[in-house]
């Protein structure tokens, strides 16, 4: 069951179309990417889904029926453009930003009491927020995000301005918020974070959706068919050896080995590749190349044609 | 509805708690304090008597002026002209002037002065003029009774016939001999003091609206926010909530001013100063505004000069006034803030904000710049207009008021101020919503028409 689902929603600003035409499901208690170049329109969505601005055209269903003004007690957002009150008391302002998304003031009170001990934060109450470094402010922001319980969370680059440290104890807290069933939206330009931590993607380019599905899915669609063979010396050069269409993408050499990307023609399998390397060198390892999420990316936007009509 | 409440909280309570807040709060008070208990202190100090030449033509007050310990009286006998003339020469402090009347009683009187004359002289030349004509009906019915001899009439009939109402007019004779009407007149000071309050209050908190959306820009906490309340709603609880802190600093300031000059000049009295410190007080206190002129005029421990000023503040329509002055104070911040909170939407930082402060500040400035044209032509057009278009209504209808404007007149700009606001309000908010989302851009008046037409 989709939790959030989009239908053929379109923004138009005066002299640029924002989204165009996006229909979109995020399915319930999944971690989704939200993918896409600068300015495809990543934020702009985002905004939609948290009614801060209306769409054109297009319908936006949350939990079974109509997004509705009040749903916004259901939804935590965590803006790529954050802050917080500079020269506010943090338990103030915690307690502010939790009873404007609905909790009562004893509700908040317990919740944040909770967490601050979770955290070990319990110190900082009192403290203002321009006391606090970068990064406990980012961990601050994180946790009145998500206070009220929302059944829709919302990461735009949550990433930024942590530490390795902090960044691992901040996913930590996306995946368990996962396996509390809550439903995720995290987008970001950080590929290897979204190969870590999402069921699902969907690619933005250029305010369409050109990629979208279960990540697993999408890769198996992308694979080439090429593998990396680890060999020992040889004196001419592999392609020699190989049937012309066993293509060598790459050869390099370490101390004691060779490495080769070699793309195998359709039906081939790697026993056939195995079979005609074996005569003449000895194989170390063989492993199928499967494309990283920055690859796809990178691939998916570079073969968009060019929009004629987009005006920049 | 709750969410606007705690927003409105918040405003509130983080500006009322800062440092500066507290500050202004005390030395607001000890500021106008002094301006009122100074000058008192002075005046019961140097005990400078004025002196005041009449020249009454009708005869009838001759020698009825008692000299005081603040006003020498002396009696002249020759034409207005000729004592207009060597008024700067004769080294009085003003001419009292009474003209000569047909066949009714003097119920006018001019008082010429090179500065402005204190209100207590003109209480109590008004007081002992009225007094004396007064007396001068009583003895003329008393008499008509007793050669009538006819039904007995009752006491309260005779009281009111005799009631009479004395005008004295001030006027301001320069060295060159020239007249001009005097500002002492308290529906004058009334009314100008009404009018800066509005203009200093407009200006104070409503940049502060403007500094509080710029700061919630740059802290990038605004996005937070508006993913749970509408823009709208952040916009109206920041221009209500600083409206009462703006609210809670003067009633602060009136309720401290007034403390702080009651406990000086009683002190005062107590040391010994026998001239009345409370006369004078209510003198000096016309400058104040209306709540604490009214709070004093209405204080218990009244005499002969709290008579006479009780009259002169009869002149001017208190329910009226200070029923304007809450209506148009409020609403003509509103307005304003809304315009100072699309402003801070707009731009990135304060440096920015030059370009669109300046449409905003002209009808302000010029309503201040043409106060003192109005003041003197309270009901001619230029005055009319000023006070029904909105953004200067707020401060030339206060300075109006006071000189009595007609019902229908001032209804029909309290219609416009607000539909002005209503329009502001709308304007304000297509601008905000669009703005505090927007970073790092140069923002045009043609951006912002563009913002205003966007669904």
């Amino acid at each position: 069951m989709d939790l959030f689902s989009a239908h053929a929603v379109s923004k138009q600003y005066a002299n640029h179309k924002a989204l165009d035409n996006v229909t979109i499901s995020v399915p319930d208690s999944h971690i989704f990417g939200l993918l896409g170049p600068n300015g495809a329109g990543k934020t702009t969505f985002i905004r939609i889904i948290n009614q801060i601005i209306a769409p054109d055209e297009g319908e936006l269903i949350f939990m079974g029926r109509k997004l509705q003004p009040n749903d916004i007690a259901h939804i935590g957002y965590l803006p790529e453009e954050r802050g917080l009150y500079k020269k506010m008391a943090v338990g103030e302002q915690a307690m502010y930003l939790a009873q404007l998304k609905g909790l009562s003031h004893h509700e908040a009170q317990t919740r944040l009491k909770y967490w601050f001990e979770k955290f070990e934060i319990k110190g900082w109450w009192n403290k203002k927020v321009e006391e606090l470094s970068k990064g406990m402010q980012q961990k601050i922001q994180f946790l009145v995000t998500i206070i009220h319980d929302p059944k829709l969370l919302i990461f735009d680059e949550p990433f930024s301005g942590f530490d390795p440290i902090n960044a691992n104890l901040l996913k930590e807290e996306i995946l368990a918020q996962k396996e509390k069933g809550t439903t995720i939206i995290f987008s970001t330009h950080n590929m290897s974070s979204v190969e870590e931590l999402c069921d699902d993607i969907v690619l933005i380019d250029r305010s369409k959706v050109i990629l979208s599905g279960d990540m697993r899915n999408i890769k198996k669609t992308y694979k080439t068919n090429t593998f990396e063979v680890s060999y020992n010396t040889c004196d001419d050069a592999l392609q020699s050896i190989l049937p012309a269409e066993f293509q060598v993408l790459s050869e390099s050499r370490d101390v004691d080995h060779r490495n080769a990307q070699i793309k195998l023609p359709a039906g081939s399998t790697p026993n056939d590749l195995i079979r005609s390397m074996l005569p003449f060198v000895t194989i170390y390892s063989i492993n199928e190349k499967i494309p990283s999420m920055n690859d796809i990316f990178i691939q998916a936007v570079t073969q968009q044609s060019p929009d004629p009509e987009k005006q920049d | 509805m709750k969410k606007i409440f705690l927003i409105i909280q918040r405003e509130y309570l983080t500006r009322v708690r800062k440092r500066s807040f507290i500050v202004m709060t005390i030395l607001g008070p000890l500021l106008m304090a002094a301006t009122i208990v100074v000058p008192i202190y002075l005046a019961t100090r140097t005990n400078e008597k004025k002196t005041v030449a009449v020249l009454d033509e009708t005869g009838i007050f001759y020698e009825k002026f008692k000299d005081s310990d603040e006003i020498k009286f002396h009696y002249t006998v020759s034409d207005i002209s000729t004592a207009k003339a060597n008024f700067s020469k004769s080294g009085d402090d003003a001419l009292l002037f009474i003209p000569k009347t047909e066949v009714s009683l003097p119920t006018n009187a001019i008082l010429y002065s090179e500065k402005s004359v204190s209100i207590n002289i003109t209480s109590y030349v008004k007081n002992v003029m009225t007094k004396e004509v007064e007396e001068l009906k009583l003895q003329a019915r008393l008499m008509e009774l007793q050669t009538d001899k006819k039904e007995p009439v009752a006491v309260d009939d005779i009281l009111r016939s005799i009631k009479t109402s004395v005008d004295i007019n001030t006027m301001k004779i320069g060295d060159d001999g020239q007249e001009s009407k005097s500002y002492t007149e308290i529906n004058m000071v009334l009314g100008m003091f009404a009018g800066i309050l509005i203009y200093f209050f407009i200006f104070l908190f409503g940049s502060q609206v403007m500094r509080g959306v710029i700061e919630e820009k740059t802290s990038r906490i605004v996005e937070v926010i508006i993913s749970s309340v509408k823009p709208f709603q952040l916009m109206m609880g920041k221009i209500i909530g600083v409206g009462l802190v703006g609210l809670t600093q003067f009633l602060l300031w009136v309720v401290l001013t007034f403390g702080i000059v009651t406990l000086v000049t009683s002190t005062m009295q107590s040391a010994g100063h026998k001239k009345s410190v409370s006369e004078q007080m209510i003198t000096q206190g016309k400058g104040m505004n209306p709540a604490v002129s009214e709070a004093i005029s209405s204080h218990p421990e009244s005499n002969e000069g709290m008579g006479s000023m009780m009259e002169a503040l009869d002149s001017v329509n208190f329910p009226v006034m200070i029923g304007a002055f809450i209506f148009f104070f409020l609403m003509g911040y509103l307005l304003y803030a809304a315009l100072f909170a699309a402003i801070g939407g707009a731009v990135d930082s304060e440096a920015d904000t030059q370009q669109f402060m300046f449409p905003i500040t002209i009808p302000l400035i010029l309503s201040i710049i043409m106060a003192q044209y109005i003041i003197r032509d309270p009901d001619g057009p230029i005055a009319f207009w000023f006070s029904m278009f909105p953004l200067t209504s707020p401060v030339i209808m206060m300075i109006r008021i006071p000189f009595g404007v007609p019902y229908l007149q001032v209804v029909l700009s309290m219609v416009l101020l607000i539909l002005g606001f209503l329009g502001a309000t709308w304007l304000a908010a297509k601008i905000y919503r669009t703005g505090i989302l927007m970073y790092g851009k140069k923002i045009s008046y043609m951006e912002l028409w563009k913002w205003i037409r966007y669904k």
